[in-house]
């Protein structure tokens, strides 16, 4: 068989997407999903909500209110506090299948207001908020294209590489340390058993709604990376499909371990990246023939690799690669 | 067993690729058709009319203007969003746009889809008001939206039961119950156009339903029995042996979550990202009923067929052996197992009835609206809003639900816009949670 694929091309794409700005985006969205369903155990499948309220609050920041851009991220992280309050008052209190539902039916419902026209005058609907990332871009310190080794990124990327890593660091290790503290046992007491946390005294709805909140915060700030990342916000990029992205990176590193989701969101794009761009190569190249998978359809294919490994991970290693099995016990309640 | 359960995800990943493009592979396009219609319904194209296309970065597609049957169609280098402006002053004479401030629509376009763009336009002799008439509160417009929402509710109903049962059963919440609909849908349209010939070449001489379509009532039968057939798989191969391996059932309700974004990424790589619709029954016109309310005969008949079933479900379980095991099951399952009843063979069923049930409701579903491969997720909000709604688990609480549901979102348009009604629907699921999670039907022990 000849095999002539430009495997160079192969990887320099994977490495530099694998620690690219959506890495970036993943591991802070998987650390704040890890607070909700590692540590508190609270089943959250909207997840991408949060982020979109982060990099709507962002942007509308901006363009309506015209607040200084480093407010403005605050702005975005206080929408996202907002919608944790709003989810978890109806929800907290009941079983952890609920919570399910009810994340997911909300983020769904952020995005179809947003691209409403009846908000079209705050969000401008499906077109979403363009023109608002300026201030970030001129106070950016890089210029040129960046080269080295098998990496290659514009100068924005480059940005958001170099500062949103610096950021998930500090996060990962905020969160360590939250997570060692009295409060951080009290979540895990949470998760093993809310039942005997609520007979120590403690107030297990006010514990998981600090959780909710917490972890809403850190997505709602990766939801202003990606923002500025795209320099738009459009609704249809907050889809839901993502939360479940977030939640193969977040089992893929292992829940409940502080540097997981970090090294779960880059073997998420490894992988992703790695398998898409092999299967172009190979449609490229005639191996597999057009009439099998044609090539506009190859972006199509990291779904179905993302469905097979998420259950299967579920399944066979639900701890991931780091975590442990004794913790990740993944019970009902 | 671990085996057992990779080799079957492989040999079903196998079988999507192999089973792509049954259909041609078309190009991405954005479409515009233009249509005016007079004051006696009749509808004629407006030719000439000048569009020019952007892509969501502002930069410049392609323009033209509509043809003969009031058609602009302009292929686009890939998916995305595209922005469609018109040029009003190429219009016809006395011809208008109904809103003069809607010069340009944005439409996404799906990988091997057609983006289709609205304009309304008008000849000015209703003074625009063909669009304004619809949105008063009349009696009539009261009585349509009411039918059509009991209509679309019995379909939720019919689709939802299988995911009451199954957790009722199981405990499981089967985040891909709504892939067995868009799957009943797929596999109607499949057998309706195409026949087993689609996927296996070397039958294209072979009389129908092998090497051609058949008419959507035979494809419906045939969908509703590959429905059974998927809800029986699903048990066998996936969860029957999650369910011995003791994997628990968070883990399980994730694995449900990998298995629908799993389904319908194939149905798009089988069926493309168009707008589907069957290749019978498409273009009925309505009748008017008691002066009131406008039904076409498919729409008489789903309804007929819908509440038939139901009540049939209804009796299945209320009056026979299996269905008083069904409950049995559902209310306690130690005590059930201990009297006697074979809980897995029952469970099995559950997954057998529910992938029948809802693959009759995504054929309805299908004939009644035009969908394309997000049919699944599209219902599934719905499906959970009417489920959680009449009470998850309790027997009849899907059917209550699924019509409340249904309603709720045809008449919330009376009063909030269109594209907004399946926000409302989930907005009151979410009012529901908080005043009685329970559901309508269901005991306040079911949570806590």
């Amino acid at each position: 068989m000849m095999f002539a694929l430009d495997m160079g091309r192969v990887m320099q794409e994977t490495m530099t997407q694998a620690f690219g700005p959506q890495a970036v985006v993943f591991a802070m969205a998987a650390i704040g999903l890890n607070i909700h369903f590692g540590y508190t155990g609270l089943l959250n499948f909207g997840h991408i909500g949060f982020l979109a309220a982060g990099a709507y609050g962002t942007a509308i920041a901006i363009t309506s209110w015209s607040i200084n851009p480093l407010l403005s991220i605050g702005v975005g992280i206080i929408f996202a506090l907002i919608l944790a309050l709003m989810l978890g008052v109806p929800t907290l209190r009941l079983r952890a299948d609920y919570l399910a539902i009810v994340t997911i039916a909300a983020a769904e419902i952020l995005r179809l207001l947003a691209r409403s026209t009846a908000l079209r005058g705050v969000t401008r609907g499906a077109e979403g908020l363009n023109e608002w990332a300026g201030g970030f871009q001129n106070a950016n310190p890089f210029t040129g294209i960046f080269e080295f080794g098998p990496f290659r990124y514009l100068p924005m990327q480059m940005a958001i590489v170099v500062f949103g890593w610096l950021a998930v660091i500090i996060v990962s290790i905020l969160v360590w340390l939250l997570m060692r503290s009295p409060w951080g046992r009290v979540l895990k007491a949470i998760r093993e058993d809310e039942d005997a946390a609520r007979a120590l005294g403690k107030n297990a709805y006010w514990f998981k709604m600090q959780a909710l909140m917490l972890g809403g915060a850190v997505a709602g700030f990766a939801g202003f990376i990606q923002a500025v990342d795209k320099a738009t916000v459009q609704p249809d990029t907050f889809v839901p499909p993502i939360t479940f992205f977030f939640w193969t990176a977040l089992i893929l590193g292992g829940a409940a371990r502080v540097f997981s989701p970090v090294v779960g969101a880059i073997l998420f794009w490894f992988i992703i990246v790695f398998s898409e761009s092999f299967l172009s190569e190979l449609v490229a190249d005639g191996t597999i023939p057009d009439s099998i998978l044609a090539s506009t359809e190859v972006s199509n294919v990291r779904f179905l690799i993302m469905g097979i490994l998420l259950m299967t991970l579920m399944v066979f290693r639900p701890q991931g690669i780091f975590g442990d099995r004794e913790e990740m016990a993944l019970d009902d309640r | 067993m671990k085996n057992r359960l990779v080799v079957s995800l492989l040999l079903v990943l196998a079988g999507i690729l192999l089973l792509a493009h049954p259909v041609a592979a078309e190009g991405e396009a954005v479409q515009v058709r233009l249509q005016v219609r007079d004051a006696a319904g009749e509808r004629t194209p407006v030719v000439g009319a000048a569009f020019s296309v952007v892509d969501a970065a502002g930069a410049d597609i392609g323009s033209g203007a509509t043809d003969d049957e009031g058609v602009f169609r302009l292929e686009v280098p890939g998916a995305g969003d595209y922005t469609l402006t018109i040029d009003p002053a190429t219009l016809p004479e006395g011809i208008v746009l109904a809103n003069t401030e809607a010069t340009s629509v944005t439409v996404t376009v799906n990988p091997g889809g057609t983006g289709n763009a609205i304009f309304a336009v008008s000849d000015g002799s209703d003074g625009g008001a063909s669009l304004s008439a619809e949105s008063g509160i009349t009696g009539r417009r009261i009585a349509q939206l009411t039918v059509d929402g009991i209509k679309l509710g019995l379909f939720l109903g019919m689709a939802a039961i299988g995911l009451s049962l199954i957790f009722g059963t199981t405990g499981l919440v089967n985040f891909a119950h709504s892939e067995m609909i868009a799957f009943g849908f797929f596999a109607a349209y499949f057998f309706n156009f195409y026949g087993l010939a689609g996927v296996f070449g070397f039958m294209a001489e072979w009389p129908a339903p092998f090497g051609d379509g058949v008419n959507l009532i035979i494809a419906a039968g045939i969908a509703v029995v590959l429905g059974a057939g998927f809800g029986w798989l699903l048990d066998a191969v996936l969860f029957s042996p999650l369910r011995r391996m003791g994997v628990s059932l968070i883990a399980q309700l994730v694995v449900t979550i990998g298995l629908s974004v799993f389904l319908r990424y194939g149905f798009l790589l089988v069926f493309g990202g168009n707008q589907r619709f069957f290749r019978d029954y498409t273009a009925q016109r309505g009748r008017t009923y008691l002066g009131l309310v406008d039904l076409t005969n498919k729409d008489l008949l789903t309804m007929v067929i819908s509440i038939v079933v139901l009540v049939i479900v209804g009796l299945v379980l209320a009056g026979t052996r299996i269905g008083k095991a069904m409950r049995a099951v559902s209310d306690n399952r130690d005590l059930a197992e201990s009297s006697g009843i074979d809980v897995e063979r029952v469970i099995r069923l559950v997954w057998v009835a529910g992938g029948a049930l809802a693959a009759l409701g995504g054929v309805f579903l299908g004939l009644s609206e035009t969908v394309n491969w997000l049919l699944g997720f599209r219902m599934l909000l719905l499906i959970f809003a009417g489920v959680t709604l009449g009470g998850l688990g309790t027997t009849y609480g899907a059917l209550v639900g699924g019509l409340l549901v249904g309603m709720g979102i045809q008449l919330s348009t009376l009063f909030i816009p269109i594209e907004l009604k399946n926000a409302g629907a989930l907005a009151v699921l979410i009012g529901v949670l908080l005043f009685r999670p329970q559901g309508i039907l269901g005991r306040a022990e079911r949570i806590g």
